[in-house]
């Protein structure tokens, strides 16, 4: 997809403004939040099971070779094949060699993040192959030409009057002439169409949520049910996944699995957890003919080793970015790139380069909720915060930011002279302020004040206060 | 170089050493032959009455229904009564396994009998699940010559069928079970179902039936344990 994470100030904005956006996060932080927070309320082994699914992705991590290697050995034993790329244009090639040896006109899509990563489908249609999204919040936001705003509610951004507006441009060349504003309507709408086209679709496409190397076996977690047609129905089915979803075992997989939904949606599992071992078996009256794995690297391992690596162990649940006030308020396409919130913010200047994606380290209000939620304890706020020196490092942060924080370096180092000034300043803000506390308009603030008023310090400086409290505490 | 030999490369590189071999791979190779079970949650170890509950319990709070019945004998007139209290249609696309077209079906002469795998135009699919998962209320359901995964799928309405001596309390026994039918290879798909088909994309309201079946009915057989 089209990186904009250069322009994540004015995007921003511009979110900021959308009242529709607004009250779809508002749907996000009560609905999800509190979801999540009942499942995990409701297993007493919750948190020791986030413990053990960090250990097992930290495993993995440290011996990667070895069991991606044993993965492909299993799939090839299978009757599948493994397809290694090392980078997107080299995954985009693969499934385009893979659809054209299946002839494919069309190619329907489960949820994939990996595809949105490669720019699958537009590459796809560039190619004179129609690739058709199925998962109904891919189809919606496929129709409206835009990227997904939400890891697993990739249309949470759009209203019941857009999808309706869109389901009315678009179906009525399958005969629906009434504009339905019914959800359920609309849902019914959608199947129907879907349906049609899971039959005759030469390529099925699904992304994978883990892939196991005991068994050779791809696996997506699903409530609708649609990656399920999408990869029974047409005779080839093709998994693009990255490498980093491995897992050693089926028990393995458990583990995670108990961890995935009840962090992402607050369900104890989704409605459709499917394992797929190889093309369908001789006797077998359905299922693929063909069966192949597009495993992509696109710049994972180049983190193994660094402080990035913990970012490998995410599982994609979305807990991070619904639980996360910066998201909330600027909603996911203001991120730029496929992944948004705080995972997005940490890895996307990894995946686009941190010139780029120098803003996004900075979408954050280090409150610390994304690491209390995330289910693989990824230390998100400390992965930002490193990003954050790497941009004043590389100077490429804007001028007046790296002047602030060489200035406050330099009162810093020099105690004295940082109290005599911070106290100097908080009497001179309380004066401006006067009673009322606040002010209204300060220049080098305008983004604050411009849109709300600045508490004013009561003119005593938090060393004097805390000296002064302790004083009176003993 | 192939961008097979590249990647691995990277890792070694990244992790500063090279191929794992000798004891390290045999560690590894052994863990995955273990296959250890991590944490399993409290809550499956029950005994199999209280399975039954449970999964029951599980299933329905996810949109499903359950029932039980007696004998595998007394499914086709249960299927007869289910079919007409919601008003569904009477031909019914069933798994070509022995297990279900062995049943007395001329005993309800309405309902017409289709063998087969899933196709677009069924409205009620029957097929027979591998095993049951008390802890979250889950089916495990294996595709192969007479159960084919678009009978569970294709239809708007599934019935699954499942034993008691099928249920488990937790993931890890059902693996065990599947490793104990099928050896080392899995069949092509296993699936896990807890529920019908949903969906919440259009402004988070939740709508059954998205692409997968609308309505799940769960027969439990009481077969002697
Ligand atoms: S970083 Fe953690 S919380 Fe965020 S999507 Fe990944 S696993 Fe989920």
């Amino acid at each position: 997809m089209q990186v904009t994470s250069r322009k994540f100030k004015e995007s921003a904005h511009e979110a900021m403004a959308d009242e529709d956006l607004r009250a779809a996060m508002n749907r996000i932080r009560t609905a999800f939040t509190t979801a999540r927070a009942d499942a995990a309320a409701e297993l007493p082994e919750f948190e020791s099971l986030r413990d053990q699914a960090a250990e097992i992705k930290d495993h993995v991590l440290d011996n990667l070779d070895y069991y991606l290697e044993y993965f492909e050995q299993k799939v090839v034993a299978e009757g599948g094949h493994v397809h290694w790329c090392s980078t997107a244009e080299e995954a985009r090639q693969a499934v385009l060699k893979i659809c054209r040896d299946a002839n494919a006109r069309t190619v329907t899509k489960g949820k994939s993040m990996i595809t949105e990563e490669i720019a699958l489908n537009k590459f796809l249609a560039s190619e004179g192959i129609e690739p058709i999204e199925t998962d109904l919040g891919e189809y919606i936001i496929q129709l409206a030409d835009e990227p997904p705003s939400h890891i697993i509610g990739p249309a949470v951004h759009k209203t019941r009057e857009q999808v309706t507006d869109l389901f009315h441009e678009h179906h009525q060349q399958y005969g629906y002439q009434d504009r339905e504003e019914d959800p359920e309507k609309l849902v019914g709408e959608a199947r129907t169409v879907l349906r049609h086209k899971y039959v005759t679709a030469d390529v099925g496409i699904t992304g994978a949520n883990f892939l196991i190397a005991e068994t050779g076996s791809t696996v997506i977690v699903t409530n609708e049910g649609n990656g399920d047609l999408t990869q029974s129905l047409p005779k080839t089915h093709i998994v693009v996944a990255s490498l980093e979803k491995i897992v050693p075992t089926l028990e393995d997989a458990s583990t995670l699995m108990r961890v995935l939904a009840r962090s992402a949606t607050g369900q104890e599992m989704s409605v459709y957890t499917t394992f797929s071992t190889g093309p369908k078996r001789k006797d077998d009256i359905d299922g693929p003919e063909n069966f192949h794995v597009v495993l992509l690297d696109g710049g994972r391992t180049e983190m193994l080793g660094t402080e990035l690596q913990e970012l490998l162990r995410c599982i994609r649940c979305g807990a991070c970015m619904n639980h996360c006030p910066v998201y909330h308020a600027v909603g996911g396409h203001s991120y730029g790139w496929v992944y948004p919130g705080p995972i997005g913010a940490a890895l996307n200047p990894q995946m686009v380069g941190i010139e780029e994606a120098r803003h996004l380290p900075n979408a954050s209000s280090f409150c610390g909720r994304c690491e209390e939620v995330c289910p693989v304890r990824i230390p998100l706020p400390k992965i930002l915060r490193y990003w954050r020196e790497k941009t004043f490092e590389q100077q490429i942060g804007p001028q007046p930011d790296r002047w602030a924080i060489e200035w406050w370096g330099f009162f810093a180092k020099r105690p004295w002279l940082y109290r005599q000034t911070t106290r100097l300043a908080a009497r001179v803000l309380s004066m401006i302020a006067g009673d009322k506390g606040r002010i209204r308009s300060l220049p080098f603030a305008k983004g604050w004040t411009s849109v709300r008023d600045l508490p004013a310090p009561e003119g005593k400086t938090f060393m004097e206060q805390w000296k002064k409290h302790n004083r009176e505490g003993r | 170089m192939t961008a097979r030999e590249k990647i691995l490369g990277r890792i070694r590189a990244q992790k500063k050493r090279g191929p794992l071999a000798g004891a390290d791979a045999d560690l590894l190779k052994q863990r995955i032959a273990d296959h250890a079970r991590n944490i399993v949650p409290e809550r499956s170890r029950l005994p199999k009455a209280g399975q039954v509950d449970l999964f029951q319990t599980k299933m329905e709070g996810l949109g499903a229904t359950t029932e039980r019945v007696a004998s595998a004998a007394d499914i086709p007139a249960r299927i007869r009564d289910y079919l007409s209290q919601k008003n569904l249609p009477t031909r019914i696309k069933v798994s070509p396994s022995e297990i279900l077209t062995g049943l007395g079906w001329d005993t309800v002469p309405m309902i017409e009998v289709v063998v087969g795998a899933g196709t677009e135009e069924d409205m009620v699919g029957l097929s027979p699940a591998f095993a049951g998962i008390a802890e979250t209320g889950t089916l495990m359901m294996l595709s192969g010559p007479e159960t084919p995964s678009t009978v569970n799928f294709l239809p708007e309405n599934h019935i699954a069928v499942l034993k008691v001596s099928d249920m488990v309390g937790a993931f890890e026994e059902a693996w065990d079970a599947l490793r104990a039918a099928h050896g080392e290879a899995l069949p092509r798909t296993v699936n896990l179902i807890s529920g019908p088909s949903r969906t919440a994309d259009i402004e988070q309201t939740l709508i059954m039936g998205a692409h997968g079946p609308k309505t799940l009915h769960v027969i439990l057989v009481e077969d002697g344990t």
